[in-house]
């Protein structure tokens, strides 16, 4: 099949892949470009797991053409982190183990992150709606709706 | 047509791990040239916490700090053999197979130190901090680091340890058919406070109480996470989740997370949780480990509540409006069975 040249901004870096036609942007990080921080879960958009933001707002990758990111900036849980300071989000996951077996954390962590970029000071309620669509087995949502009050709060890190 | 409240308790006595033709676990510790330890494991951290408590309990056994202990659970193929992570046995089986091994690697760093300083092993303790000092005179010390290199490079030793916790296969008597399967038991009594509408048969879980034995808290913070979020499972088991068919056939069945029930986060439900620490003799430094058990009292307590609500005795799972709506009606409307 032929291949056609993709060029987009991932976490701010410039970047180029062949992709085949019809790709989806998830298996393009995932494969194409290394980036394995969004997860396949459900590949139907039910499950939030590969949650990546596209220009800033919040979408699916599973369900997203990989040629239509071309000259956008795609942002995944990959670019959170500024060198070895982690996101506030992602020290108050750590500090309120809002994580157990993980695999929901990173779309979990980019549903919160477009949510705290246009309401940063969220209520519970603005919060449990903004990982509506994000499915998570082992934590029973709790501790990742606190976490993330905790991040938009200031109060996210309680030690180090 | 009305909006009723019920309450509904439930306890349990919960064995910790199995029984068929006996339950071990093994575990191997060694130490790095400069002085980490690496624990070696079959058993899969699953996201409930199994690194975490191991790292503990072999940090604990060692007698070093917790950060220089590494666990690896890698590979069924390379490390030593572990029946798994099921029926709540990891704390428990894997625990006391890390005590064993970190026992015997403890033993031979003292005897590696002992070497160094030229005293006797027995004269030696670990402060918890990294170092190995004679007991009394904590100026007459080795480093947990130098003692390493030493046995390594100089003594030619290892510093190592192996580790098996087995639970012997339990025969039944001929002639009562008594067995002890299990060795140990964690205990828990949860309440839980709901509302089931009769008109839709739709039911909220308000609150939840619960109070959970489980041991020692080996990792409190742990302990409430997988309390929190079993409790959550609970509740989905309870009110939500089948793969039973819809209708007219089995076609029509939940086959993708569209369709599969659970519930999301603005259905959290406040739960409260008292965490009571009665540490058990043969568990690692007490610790039973809550597993399967943060999940199932929470469906008979349902169960019990959605009876009180309305007077509809639910026997199959999940409890859903339909078969509340048609308890109702086989009953002739709801029967509310009011406090005790």
């Amino acid at each position: 099949m032929e291949k056609t040249a993709l060029n987009f901004t991932l976490n701010g870096a410039e970047t180029g892949v062949f992709v085949d036609a019809g790709a989806n942007l998830l298996d393009v990080l995932r494969r194409g470009v290394g980036d394995q921080t969004p997860k396949y879960g459900c590949g139907q958009g039910s499950c939030g797991a590969c949650s990546v933001l596209i220009d800033g707002e919040l979408h699916l990758s599973c369900l997203t053409l990989a040629e239509t990111v071309a000259g956008k900036s795609v942002e995944t849980t990959a670019g959170l982190a500024g060198g070895p300071e982690l996101h506030a989000l992602q020290k108050a996951f750590i500090d309120g183990f809002a994580a157990q077996c993980g695999y929901c954390t990173p779309g979990m962590l980019m549903a919160a992150r477009a949510l705290l970029d246009s309401n940063p000071n969220p209520s519970r309620d603005d919060v449990a709606e903004a990982i509506s669509g994000n499915i998570c087995r082992c934590t029973g949502y709790e501790p990742i709706i606190d976490a993330i009050l905790a991040a938009a709060s200031g109060s996210g890190r309680r030690f180090g | 047509m009305a909006v009723h409240h019920g309450r509904g308790f439930a306890c349990i006595n919960y064995p910790i791990g199995m029984n068929l033709g006996g339950d071990p676990s093994q575990a191997l510790v060694h130490s790095t040239p400069d002085g980490k330890f690496m624990v070696t494991l079959s058993s899969i951290d699953l996201g409930q916490g199994m690194k975490s408590v191991t790292r503990q309990i072999a940090s604990e056994t060692l007698g070093v700090p917790v950060e220089d202990v590494y666990v690896d659970t890698a590979d069924s193929d390379t490390g030593p053999h572990c029946m798994g992570s099921f029926a709540s046995r990891g704390t428990h089986r894997v625990g006391n197979a890390v005590i064993r091994a970190a026992t015997e690697a403890r033993q031979q760093l003292l005897e590696a130190a002992a070497e160094e300083l030229e005293v006797s092993a027995a004269d030696l303790d670990t402060d918890g901090a990294g170092n190995i000092h004679v007991k009394g005179a904590p100026g007459r010390s080795i480093t947990v680091a130098d003692t390493a290199i030493a046995a390594q490079f100089k003594q030619g030793r290892t510093l190592s340890g192996r580790g098996i916790f087995l639970i012997p296969p339990s025969e039944a008597d001929p002639d009562t058919g008594e067995m002890t399967p299990v060795s140990c038991f964690a205990h828990a009594a949860l309440v839980v406070d709901l509302e089931v509408d009769d008109e839709t048969g739709v039911v909220e879980v308000k609150e939840i109480n619960s109070a959970y034995e489980v041991g020692r808290a080996l990792n409190p913070k742990l302990v409430e996470q997988q309390l929190i979020g079993g409790a959550w499972m609970g509740v989905s088991h309870a009110l939500y989740e089948t793969t039973e068919p819809y209708y007219p056939d089995r076609e029509h069945g939940p086959q993708d997370f569209n369709h599969y029930l659970m519930p999301g986060p603005a259905e959290v439900v406040t739960h409260n949780i008292a965490v009571l620490e009665r540490p058990a003799e043969d568990a690692p430094y007490g610790g039973k480990g809550p597993g399967e058990m943060c999940a199932n009292p929470v469906l008979p307590a349902i169960a019990n509540a959605v009876y009180n609500a309305v007077g509809v005795r639910c026997d199959t799972l999940p409890i859903t409006p339909e078969k509340i709506l048609r308890g109702l009606r086989e009953n002739g409307g709801a029967k509310p069975q009011g406090r005790r």
